[in-house]
């Protein structure tokens, strides 16, 4: 099947897009400069932890106890707390949003606390962002906790706690969104690259008549398909590589598994990336609808449902369901396994295996898809 | 087998084909049958729509005929169409040069994919590069050619290893004289060197003349083929050429219009050509006094006089009505006065002068003509003096106004129409038209007035609810005529406008254009079909953004009068001319 002819004319188209991502600017910038720009944006500026919240603070009679507590929240690096007089002024900073929550320390706090030993502590908490006020209640509740079993051991007592929690947290202990936020970022690069400049590509091929000639020619789809997907899979790679690079010397992510299994997984998902890109190419035939298609079709579900930033399990389950025809979710549970825990072959197998069916499935449909004839 | 004596090349046999538009199907071929011979370059000769770039593509196997057989060098081409590409050359209309590839990268890529071997390439290269003269441009990108340089490239790509069969759609289109004639060299040579067998399409009716064989398509539909002679040789003795000592030539073309037994009467130069139905001396003492000095003789036909007197056989319908510009009283008196007035006219865009110091003067009523190939700065020009463009130096003054300082009511006082008839193709005709009225700010009565005038003299009142992307070319032309009248304007702009048009539709739109002409309108046309210059009353000839000649078409053709060329062509002159300023521009450096 492979015949010398055949070797020529692979080679030639090859060399043809090899050069032609050479010379065109916007292709290398697609594939360095954007990564690049991701990484930063999502490696310095998102943050999904919660730092230096503004907290009110209002203390209706004010003592050592009262003093103390304040304390725990002056001391923490969680908390930014600023003292109100009364629960009015309070509100008011909360309603202009200066402040993110309130702490109120009724006036029989200290009264209650000598007498039943427990000090009820008023907590109200801006909802709007339902992430940020979760977060924000287990630091409260843990600063309260803290501060009562330190005022009891000090007064002598036994704190009647029946359960004592004993946290630790696995594969990132410092609880730094940055670490699996990083990973995730690389299955939307490869996405961008493999589908979206893939296709734009083609149907840049459509639009300048360029495709009509190179039909006309003896070359057989296999090798026009192979022949435009080779330079892109090695453009695709090289911007997986600089995100591996920067991921782990610039932002510090540990990278546990082996880097070698890592890039096969990545060539694996550069497959279904490109064969989504040369489906999407058969339908679009010019380079607008292309890039919109690719946007909505890939490069979005990349971002939203794959679980790179929103947890797939907290979803509502219909929306769940949808996500697992989106790829990049198979791409992305690999990576943040390979990166914080190691190659945990289970996780790693069957999201693979999933991968292998849409690379089949996709790069089937892209060939039986495309012909050499204008009318089909 | 039968089939290996066969000497034809390219077999259609009730060949039929149509395409989905919308929710009704256009009908692209209607059951045609063609036959070309072995070793010949056929001509495929029709206007546009007429189906020759479908059956161009269907002979190379990039669509599928919805009936009929297509036999391709022995081949059938449905069922086997990779083995027809491995030995036809296929150049598209636009071929698929990659522009940020070099002239040499784009050849080693149609080598691979056609399969020529290492050895043989420098031999084949250099035998290319010196019949399309690219030798020199080897290193420079595709994109960084000019318009005849990269149709030659692109005819060096498919000519890469010699084909059996070379299909050439509309491959002179847009390029310039020069280019034209070595690309016609070049064919030429392959037919003799190679044995090719070569079909090519054009809506140039005049290159008819230079094919061995003609098949003439109209309509999706094959009126004839033969050689060219065998069309025009009937054609003898029904063509002459008119004058009138006192009548003027549009009045004397638009007079002898309507005389029966004429069917088709055209200005070519200070003359008008007629053509008649029967082959005889036309009688027109009846609609001509003896003192007007009525002068009749005898020239040689041309394909175009057979093509259309074909057409008109076939569709018995009477020429447009005549058109009353506007109501407005136009002085008829001020003929000299000049409207349009260009001095050292320069626009340049970044280090590039696309237009480098034009001058002309146009007057009242004229129909001048800016004749060039693309790429000459006659659009450039163009939307310089619509007020479009900024001017980058020298002086520009349209209707007494000076461009560079009143550019917006310049534009009141023109109409213009598009090289691509900007029309609004989901619209209506009526809702376009009421559209083009509001925007020149029409009021109401006024615009009511101006559609229903449009409606009438456009005979557009039975299309008044069609899309007007669904009208036929020619109506779509009225309607872009019609909408750029609308505010009824002094001075008309047409940009390329009867491109892409059939010969009868484009009579039609010249007549109406010397009816508005003769009212008073000045009209600035800018063409690439050299024939079409013969309706202007003066034109320039441009090339590489400067005017190379200015004159009357019949001067301007005498200028090149000599013992080779006896009754020399516009295409004549303006090769004459292009190689003259090469001349200069190489004695000066």
């Amino acid at each position: 099947m492979r015949t010398a002819a055949s070797r020529m004319r692979l080679r030639g188209m090859i060399r043809k897009e090899s050069l032609q991502i050479l010379r065109d600017p916007s292709s290398i910038a697609i594939a360095f400069i954007l990564p690049a720009v991701l990484l930063l944006l999502f490696g310095y500026g998102v943050s999904l932890d919660a730092r230096q919240i503004p907290l009110a603070v209002v203390v209706e009679q004010a003592d050592a106890n009262t003093a103390s507590f304040i304390g725990t929240f002056e001391q923490s690096e969680y908390f930014d707390p600023a003292r109100f007089d009364s629960i009015q002024s309070a509100q008011q900073a909360f309603d202009r949003r200066e402040v993110f929550g309130i702490v109120w320390l009724r006036n029989d706090f200290s009264d209650r606390l000598l007498s039943t030993g427990e000090a009820p502590v008023g907590v109200i908490l801006n909802g709007v962002d339902a992430n940020q006020a979760r977060i924000t209640e287990g630091y409260i509740q843990g600063a309260w906790q803290a501060w009562l079993e330190n005022y009891a051991h000090y007064q002598g007592l036994e704190l009647p706690t029946p359960v004592a929690l004993e946290t630790r947290i696995w594969f990132n202990a410092a609880v730094r969104s940055r670490n699996f936020l990083v990973p995730g970022l690389i299955a939307v690069i490869m996405t961008l690259i493999g589908a979206m400049l893939t296709s734009m590509v083609v149907a840049r091929e459509w639009e300048r008549g360029t495709m009509e000639s190179l039909m006309v020619t003896p070359v057989h789809i296999g090798e026009l398909m192979v022949g435009k997907l080779a330079p892109y899979f090695i453009l695709g790679m090289g911007g997986m590589l600089l995100s591996v690079a920067m991921a782990i010397w610039l932002f510090g992510v540990p990278l546990r598994g082996s880097l070698w299994v890592l890039t096969a997984v990545s060539a694996l998902f550069m497959l279904v990336a490109l064969g989504m890109g040369l489906l999407i190419s058969v339908v679009a035939k010019n380079q607008f609808v292309a890039g919109q298609i690719s946007i909505i079709a890939t490069f979005l579900p990349a971002f939203i449902l794959s679980g790179f930033i929103f947890q797939i399990s907290s979803m509502p389950a219909p929306i769940q369901f949808v996500t697992h025809v989106v790829p990049a979710r198979y791409y992305v549970a690999i990576l943040q396994s390979i990166f914080l825990a190691g190659d945990i072959w289970p996780i790693i197998l069957a999201n693979c295996g999933a991968l292998l069916l849409m690379m089949v499935f996709f790069m089937g449909l892209a060939r039986r898809k495309m012909h050499k004839r204008l009318d089909a | 087998m039968a089939e290996s004596t066969d000497p034809k090349a390219l077999v259609f046999e009730g060949v039929s084909k149509t395409f989905p538009s919308g929710t009704q199907s256009v009908t692209a071929l209607k059951s045609v049958d063609i036959a070309i011979e072995t070793g010949k370059v056929t001509g495929l000769i029709g206007p546009d729509g007429a189906g020759k770039t479908t059956l161009m593509r269907l002979a190379a196997g990039l669509l599928r005929p919805d009936a009929g057989r297509i036999r391709v060098l022995d081949i059938d081409v449905v069922e086997r169409p990779l083995e027809v590409q491995s030995s036809v050359g296929y150049m598209p209309q636009r071929f698929g040069l990659y522009e940020d590839l070099s002239v040499q990268e784009n050849l080693d890529l149609y080598a691979d994919l056609q399969g020529v071997a290492k050895t043989e390439r420098p031999e084949r290269y250099a035998e290319l590069m010196r019949m399309t003269g690219l030798a020199p441009f080897t290193r420079r990108l595709a994109g960084r050619l000019s318009g005849g340089m990269k149709q030659k490239l692109g005819l060096a790509c498919t000519l890469v290893r010699p084909p059996r069969l070379l299909l050439l759609d509309e491959p002179t289109v847009g390029v310039d004289p020069v280019s034209r004639r070595e690309l016609w060299s070049i064919v030429y040579r392959q037919v003799r060197e190679h044995g090719m067998t070569v079909l090519l399409s054009t809506a140039y009716l005049d290159e008819a003349e230079r094919c061995a064989d003609v098949v003439l398509m109209h309509q999706g539909e094959r009126l004839g083929q033969g050689s060219p002679e065998s069309f025009s040789r009937p054609m003898r003795g029904r063509t002459f050429h008119v004058t009138a000592a006192d009548l003027g030539k549009r009045r004397l073309q638009a007079r002898l219009g309507s005389v029966p037994g004429i069917i088709d009467a055209i200005v070519e130069g200070e003359e008008v050509r007629i053509v008649t139905a029967e082959p005889g001396v036309p009688e027109l003492s009846g609609a001509f006094s003896a003192d007007e000095g009525l002068q009749t003789r005898d020239v040689d036909p041309v394909f175009e006089d057979a093509f259309i007197a074909r057409l008109k056989k076939r569709q018995k319908s009477g020429g447009p009505q005549q058109i009353e510009v506007s109501r407005r009283s136009r002085s008829a008196a001020a003929a000299d006065e000049v409207v349009i007035e260009v001095r050292d006219l320069q626009r340049r865009f970044g280090d590039f002068y696309a237009v480098k110091g034009v001058s002309f003067n146009v007057n009242r009523g004229e129909v001048f003509g800016l004749l060039g190939s693309n790429g000459a700065g006659k659009s450039t020009t163009f939307r310089m003096l619509c007020g479009l463009l900024p001017v980058s130096s020298g002086e520009a003054q349209v209707a007494g106004l000076d461009l560079r300082k009143a550019a917006a009511r310049v534009r009141g006082r023109l109409g213009y129409m598009a090289q691509r008839f900007s029309l609004y193709g989901n619209l209506t005709v009526m809702q376009n038209l009421r559209f083009f009225a509001s925007a020149y700010g029409l009021g109401k009565n006024r615009s009511r007035e101006r559609i229903d005038w449009a409606m009438d003299a456009f005979e557009l009142t039975r299309y008044a609810d069609s899309n007007s992307a669904e009208l036929p070319q020619g109506f779509k032309q009225r309607l872009a005529l019609a909408a750029a009248l609308m505010h009824e304007p002094d001075i008309l702009f047409l940009d390329e406008p009867t491109s892409g048009v059939d010969p009868l539709a484009r009579r039609e739109f010249w007549q109406r254009i010397n009816t508005l002409a003769n009212a008073g309108v000045t009209v600035l046309v800018t063409t690439h079909f050299m024939d079409e210059a013969n309706y202007c009353d003066r034109l320039v000839i441009m090339a590489e953004g400067e005017v190379l000649a200015e004159d009357t078409p019949a001067d301007m053709k005498a200028r090149f009068r000599d013992s080779e060329h006896p009754d020399p062509t516009m295409e004549d002159a303006f090769i004459g001319l292009i190689e003259a300023h090469e001349n200069q521009g190489q004695a000066a450096s």
